[in-house]
């Protein structure tokens, strides 16, 4: 039998306010443990929590940017569970009422495009971190990450294949960062995703019983979970089992799903509305206002590449796919490059030195003004492309102004007509052989000679210049 | 000499200290001896802190000296009930759980209290978490009532009740989700306010159930209850409940007149289960106002049999996520040699709550348990919006609503602590007003033929404590008795 | 007749993390029992198209500013933990890893 699988995804991202979101501790969970913690967010006796108006603002945002429906009246929901992390046991969240919800996400997939809907998009605070690394008989919790806002988002079943999950998760990360409002770092947990996996006979109608795979710890993760529990769900069906509705932890070093203890009678988790907190009422001048201080959107921005700049559509699409790319494009631009030789630097280039030493562009030594300078030494002759690269590998390690490079290595292109004609003479005088082949028509041969010039030039010799000096002493021969 | 100065209400003492007849200090140190004099039999306070009194009493001194103390407070001895936060000695809730336990804050009515020059001498008994109607469900001891030593004080703020009425210091702060001021009061004999919902800010009020609980005080008259609430009233930026409305000064309340007003009685709060003693006591009262010129009419509160089974399952619900808390992780109670972190929470909790903590916890967690929710807490929800109506209807047509606070004078210790039911019916002529919001406050109307104090209960509209403190003043001023002093034995 | 079981006992106390003992869980089967049974009063009223009430009062929108204030420090936080290495607030070893 053939299946198809059906996946809904949901994805935890802490939002990157600056105090946390019902108490004025720092949200930096990296400060030494516990230091960043009050009586509320340690959740003391007589303590009471205080919404953070940044975090109600990030997360209509968020919902904007998803096409979601602002709900005009919300509310902050109490769900009951005991664990270590948890300070009151209990987590304020949002249940029955979300802020945002029924939006939709497109995603492009071999050149189709398909809309994931979005179910929700809710507001809850983060959990302490357990540290089992004290000793043998015992956790430490650190309360620093307790309390930081987390935003849970929760799409449709509505995902058809582990790439779909993949291209999903991957859109999302790059809206969620054109908005400012996650650094999305999956290393550090600010971006948690899960996945409930189900599958199910091609043509039937009815969902197959879902798993549920999370402690995911990257993209390519899910989309490896996904396609084993597709294989793993299928066998079972095939040998007539049933699959066990079940939370799934992924084994990244062995590339399977495992079973985790299901925790049957704590899915009891009592919602009821939080009384210490009052209503969310979003009305439609606040929602126009966040609405109108919205960035552009990666596919506004794509958009504007192509018509500004002239930009292939592909070529755009690559440079907006994350924001900290366009960004670092349009300031190269507004540095003076050209925008169609800047793309192809940063995109080509600059990208393979990236990948090759595993940076990310926040961190590359290369400054957007640098990589300007040297596009801008290429334009007016100073240096010649194939140099260019080697700057830029200078420019890279060392992060120096491609002048200086240029100066202190001598790497200035010739462009002295008589020194370049005397070079010309000597390599027509050393090459008899491909000269007479050029002259019996031979035009490979033109390129060797090229070559050779280039070689007694150190390549620093104007191609252009060379080019034409070379066809003229040609002529003569 | 500070002989009889404990005696004196907060005004008085003011007064005192602004015409040079006597200093903090001597108040204090009076009531430090009174304290130490009668507090071994009623068992009032947990906590008692003498030498930060005295430090503080001296203070207040030097500013009364220099003829600028910090408000009408100044120099005042308080006393808290242990449900709220102080970083002076320990916040306990008079529960095991949370034995030894130091804030790390003030609560914010303590600390607008401080401000205002107030002087906290210790900290009072109550029931464990303030659930129960006795006092007796406190883990440290049974609070006694000084009109009666065999009696109890009444409940949850008994300590706070008793301590006013046996004169141990001026004002006492309590907590009130179901009567546990007004209650007491009635009990004990001393004026007790249970606010507006909103009206107090509830920050480092240790939660029983979040959507009822209300800081309010005990004093010995009407005078010093405007005082009080002028300095604890209004907004607090840590509390997202507390209501922007403007804090009148309560004090121009104070005035002997309610010729303008019209008072209710709800027909269905004088039934059989009004003792005859308290049914006489009531309408003495009422006609204490009808002749001082207000005009009395019959209002009906068609859903106040409903109230105690609202209250119990909107009190429990909240409770069992408020007292979730108390795990053994952060603070309090752990039990000892935990194999797991479920074995230490289970023991934990188990031994460090009393029986009826536990109960309401069990209740709690029962009614919002899945396939439970809406039978019982949404059910209860809804209810409480029709005993709000009520209200807001009654109101259409009166100003004030006069009822008892207690169907009985204060019982014996040990008549009610076998049958939890009974205990939670004796809330019935308080709970509905937590329910509603609304401000309620309780005064002495007099002594039964057993001298034990009865208590008449005042509703207002919401945020008409203006009212309420008016006719209040007023049936003071004009009931023409006063309840002199408990024989404290 | 009783309202709920032993076995309902059980699970709610679970779910509430106390362990009862046999006697408490017998007392508790009765008590709630009759509590609830009296709450059963409730089943008489018509509640439909009332709205439950969440607040008292009609409040909304009340916020914090994004602002930084000040933490505790980190003595004071585990100042009144059963216990704690100094830095972290210790418990019996976490097994189920989340
Ligand atoms: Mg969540
Ligand atoms: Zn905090």
């Amino acid at each position: 039998m053939e299946y198809e699988v059906v996946v809904g995804m949901e994805v935890h991202v802490e939002i990157d306010t600056k105090s946390k979101v019902f108490c004025a501790c720092s949200t930096n969970f990296h400060a030494p443990p516990n230091t960043n913690v009050c009586p509320i967010c340690l959740g003391m006796p007589g303590v009471l929590p205080v919404l953070n108006r940044g975090m109600v603002e990030a997360t209509v945002a968020v919902g904007l940017a998803l096409n979601c429906t602002i709900s005009r009246w919300s509310k902050m929901d109490r769900k009951n569970y005991f664990y270590p992390d948890l300070a009151k046991n209990y987590q304020i969240s949002q249940y029955d009422l979300p802020l945002c919800h029924d939006g939709w996400m497109e995603i492009n997939l071999d050149g189709t495009t398909k809309r994931i809907g979005i179910t929700r998009a809710h507001m809850e605070e983060d959990t302490a971190r357990n540290v089992h690394t004290i000793g043998v008989a015992e956790s430490g919790v650190d309360f620093n990450r307790c309390g930081v806002p987390l935003l849970e988002i929760v799409t449709e079943p509505d995902i058809r294949s582990a790439q779909e999950a993949f291209e999903y998760l991957t859109r999302l990360k790059q809206l969620l960062q054109y908005l400012n409002v996650s650094d999305c770092n999956m290393e550090e947990g600010s971006l948690r995703a899960e996945a409930n996996i189900s599958i199910r006979p091609v043509g039937t109608e009815k969902f197959g019983v879902k798993t549920e795979v999370k402690n995911v710890a990257s993209f390519s993760g899910v989309q490896k979970a996904i396609d084993y529990e597709i294989v793993r769900q299928r066998q079972v069906l095939e040998e007539g089992g049933t699959v066990v509705q079940e939370t799934r932890g992924w084994d990244a070093a062995k590339g399977v799903t495992f079973s985790q203890r299901s925790k049957e009678s704590a899915h009891d988790y009592r919602y009821f509305p939080e009384p210490d907190l009052v209503p969310v009422i979003v009305d439609e001048a606040w929602e126009k206002r966040i609405r109108e201080s919205l960035p552009e959107l990666p596919r506004a921005r794509k958009q504007r590449f192509q018509d500004s700049y002239s930009l292939k559509p592909y070529d755009a699409g690559v440079l907006t796919a994350s924001k900290a790319m366009a960004d670092y494009f349009e300031a190269v631009v507004t540095a003076g490059a050209q925008p169609k030789p800047a793309a192809n630097w940063i995109m080509v280039e600059l990208q393979a030195l990236l990948t090759e030493h595993k940076q990310e562009l926040e961190d590359c030594k290369v400054t957007s003004a640098s990589l300007a300078a040297m596009i801008g030494l290429i334009d007016d002759g100073t240096i010649s492309g194939k140099i260019a690269k080697d700057v830029l590998i200078e420019m890279f390690d060392s992060g120096r102004d491609p002048k200086a490079i240029v100066t202190e290595k001598g790497l200035v292109q010739i462009s002295d007509t008589a020194e370049l004609e005397q070079i010309a003479r000597d390599v027509l005088a050393a090459n008899a052989g491909p000269v007479a082949d050029f002259k019996a028509g031979k035009e490979k041969a033109f390129g060797f000679l090229v070559g050779q010039m280039m070689k007694a030039t150190k390549g620093k010799g104007n191609p252009k210049i060379v080019n034409d000096i070379l066809r003229n002493a040609l002529s003569r021969v | 000499m500070t002989g009889t100065l404990y005696r004196l209400t907060a005004h008085e003492l003011c007064d005192a200290y602004k015409s040079g007849k006597t200093t903090p200090s001597q108040a204090v140190s009076s009531c430090l001896d009174r304290i130490n004099a009668v507090d071994s039999k009623l068992k009032a306070f947990v906590d008692v802190w003498k030498d930060y009194a005295v430090d503080q009493a001296q203070a207040s001194d030097d500013r009364w000296a220099k003829g600028a103390p910090k408000g009408p407070l100044d120099g005042v001895p308080i006393g808290l009930k242990d449900v709220l936060c102080t970083k002076q000695g320990f916040t306990t809730c008079c529960s095991k759980i949370l034995r030894g336990y130091r804030s790390p804050f003030d609560a914010t009515v303590v600390e607008r209290l401080l401000n205002a020059g107030a002087i906290p001498v210790g900290k009072l008994n109550m029931d464990e978490f303030a659930m129960g109607s006795s006092t007796e469900n406190s883990s440290v001891q049974v609070t006694r009532n000084p009109w009666n030593l065999r009696c109890v004080p009444g409940g949850s703020s008994g300590g706070s009740a008793a301590a006013v009425a046996a004169d141990e210091c001026a004002i006492t702060l309590g907590s009130d989700t179901g009567g546990s001021i007004r209650q007491p009061a009635a009990c004990c004999g001393c004026v007790g306010l249970k606010p507006t919902y909103g009206r107090v800010s509830r920050y480092g009020l240790v939660a029983f159930a979040s959507s009822l609980d209300q800081i309010g005080p005990f004093t010995k008259d009407a005078h010093d209850m405007a005082l009080v609430m002028n300095v604890i009233s209004g907004r607090d930026p840590h509390d997202a409940t507390s209501a922007d409305v403007p804090v009148p000064d309560y004090t121009k309340a104070l005035r002997a007149d309610v010729s303008d007003l019209t008072v209710g009685l709800p027909k269905e709060y004088f039934t059989d289960a009004l003792g005859q003693e308290m049914r006489e006591k009531i309408e003495a009262a009422v006609k204490v106002f009808e002749k001082s010129g207000a005009k009395v009419i019959e209002v009906s509160l068609p859903h106040t049999d409903y109230a105690v089974a609202v209250y119990y399952i909107v009190c429990t619900a909240e409770a069992s996520a408020n007292l979730a808390r108390f795990d053994g992780v952060r603070y309090g109670y752990r039990a000892p040699n935990a194999v797991s972190v479920e074995d230490m929470y289970h023991r934990s909790k188990s031994e460090g709550y009393g029986p009826e903590v536990q109960r309401r916890i069990m209740l709690g967690t029962y009614v919002l348990s899945s396939g439970y929710y809406d039978a019982y807490y949404l059910k209860a929800q809804k209810a409480r919006a029709l005993i709000r109506r009520d209200f807001t209807n009654a109101f259409q047509k009166c100003d004030v609503i006069l009822t008892p606070t207690a169907p009985t004078p204060a019982f014996e210790i040990g008549a009610k602590t076998a049958d939890p039911l009974e205990m939670y019916l004796s809330d019935i002529y308080t709970i509905s007003v937590n329910l509603a919001g609304i401000p309620g406050l309780s005064i002495p109307c007099g002594l039964t033929a057993s001298k034990l104090p009865a208590g008449l209960q005042i509703l207002g509209k919401p945020f008409g404590e203006e009212t309420l403190l008016r006719a209040a003043y007023t049936y003071e001023q004009k009931r023409g008795f006063t309840l002199g002093q408990p024989p404290i034995s | 007749m009783a309202k709920i079981t032993k076995e309902d006992v059980e699970y709610v106390a679970g779910l509430a993390q106390l362990s009862l003992d046999e006697a408490a869980r017998e007392r508790l089967v009765g008590e709630m029992s009759n509590i609830l049974s009296y709450m059963d009063k409730l089943n008489e009223l018509d509640t439909s198209g009332i709205e439950p009430m969440m607040h008292v009062l009609d409040i909304s929108n009340v916020y914090r500013d994004d602002v930084v204030g000040p933490s505790l420090d980190r003595e004071t936080a585990l100042m009144n933990a059963p216990k704690s290495d100094g830095e972290y607030f210790l418990v019996p070893r976490i097994l189920d890893q989340e």
